[in-house]
């Protein structure tokens, strides 16, 4: 898996913890995946689709979706695995939009589908052959999980490039 | 928690808002801050469509839009709001800050644009900017709350 796919969102994830919960946070652990993924908490996985291809997913303990909701909601959330599942989306959905933010300013042009939220092991399986990288943040509320399966598409993009010099 | 001064309508009303995004969360955040900027919150919508019909329903004077939603997309619900209505003010509210989002959203009419996760001191700017109506400040650049990152 090629670093320049990988670091837009690794930049993202901290940025958007870090501006979230007004902290510092610290990426504690970093490594590459072949096995099946296994969810630890509550799970958002976002498909890509485009120049690059592959899936994202955001993974936190329902007990540190609530802590971050109750930080960014400013205390007094009332705790329900909805208010979990809905905080893990919506940070999911901003550390993707920041990083197609960063990729698409880099010339990459790919769609980003809905997050599809997963709270038993079913849907996350990967494919054998593909290879994850696994990130784990720490921050004030607890740590973050974040793996990362990408691969770059060079026909897709040469297609595209052709057809916008014949245009 | 930090303080700001109350915005209010030029006839010293408080302003209303109408928050557009499909995730409930997010729209409890930007709600959060309009209370802290004296706001009132006009109503709530979960995808274009319905932001339309409570766009024409709440006649708010500020519209918080969301650009990835279901069935219909926020980029598409500010066209339909603003040929309807050429007056209303549109603040997109994304996480997706490409260029090419923001200028189609400002082709369609939006006033501004601001990247999630929101800061309160952010959005709080572009409020004031937008509530200003200053037709010399239309040529003010479009803040984005990551922007320090690139």
């Amino acid at each position: 898996m090629r670093m320049e796919l990988i670091q837009p969102f690794i930049n993202a994830a901290d940025a958007v913890f870090a501006e979230s919960l007004q902290a510092p946070t610290k990426i504690v652990d970093l490594s590459m995946d072949e096995e099946i993924y296994r969810r630890k908490g509550v799970a958002a996985l976002i498909l890509i689709k485009g120049d690059i291809e592959g899936r994202v997913i955001l993974d936190l303990a329902p007990e540190v979706a609530l802590k971050i909701a109750g930080h960014l909601a400013g205390g007094g959330v009332q705790e329900s695995e909805q208010l979990a599942r809905e905080t893990v989306c919506e940070l999911a959905n901003m550390v993707i939009g920041n990083s197609v933010t960063l990729l698409n300013d880099q010339g990459f042009r790919f769609k980003v589908f809905p997050p599809e939220i997963h709270v038993n092991d079913q849907g996350l399986a990967g494919s054998a052959d593909t290879e994850a990288m696994v990130m784990c943040i720490e921050t004030p509320c607890g740590e973050v999980y974040l793996n990362i399966a990408m691969h770059y598409l060079h026909r897709r993009r040469r297609e595209r490039d052709s057809a916008a010099v014949l245009d | 928690m930090q303080q700001f001064a109350p915005l209010f309508r030029k006839d010293n009303q408080s302003v209303r808002y109408l928050v557009v995004d499909d995730s409930v969360f997010a729209r409890k955040n930007l709600i959060k801050m309009i209370e802290m900027f004296g706001g009132e919150v006009a109503g709530e919508a979960g995808d274009g469509l319905t932001a339309i019909a409570e766009f024409n329903r709440t006649k708010p004077d500020i519209v918080l839009m969301d650009i990835t939603m279901p069935q219909m997309e926020g980029i598409e619900a500010v066209e339909r709001i603003v040929r309807q209505h050429g007056d209303a003010r549109i603040v997109m509210v994304s996480s997706v800050g490409y260029q090419e989002n923001i200028l189609a959203a400002l082709q369609k009419g939006a006033k501004h644009f601001v990247q999630k996760p929101v800061k309160a001191e952010v959005l709080y700017e572009i409020l004031r900017y937008v509530l200003s109506d200053d037709p010399n400040a239309t040529g003010a650049p479009v803040a984005l709350a990551g922007e320090h990152r690139a």
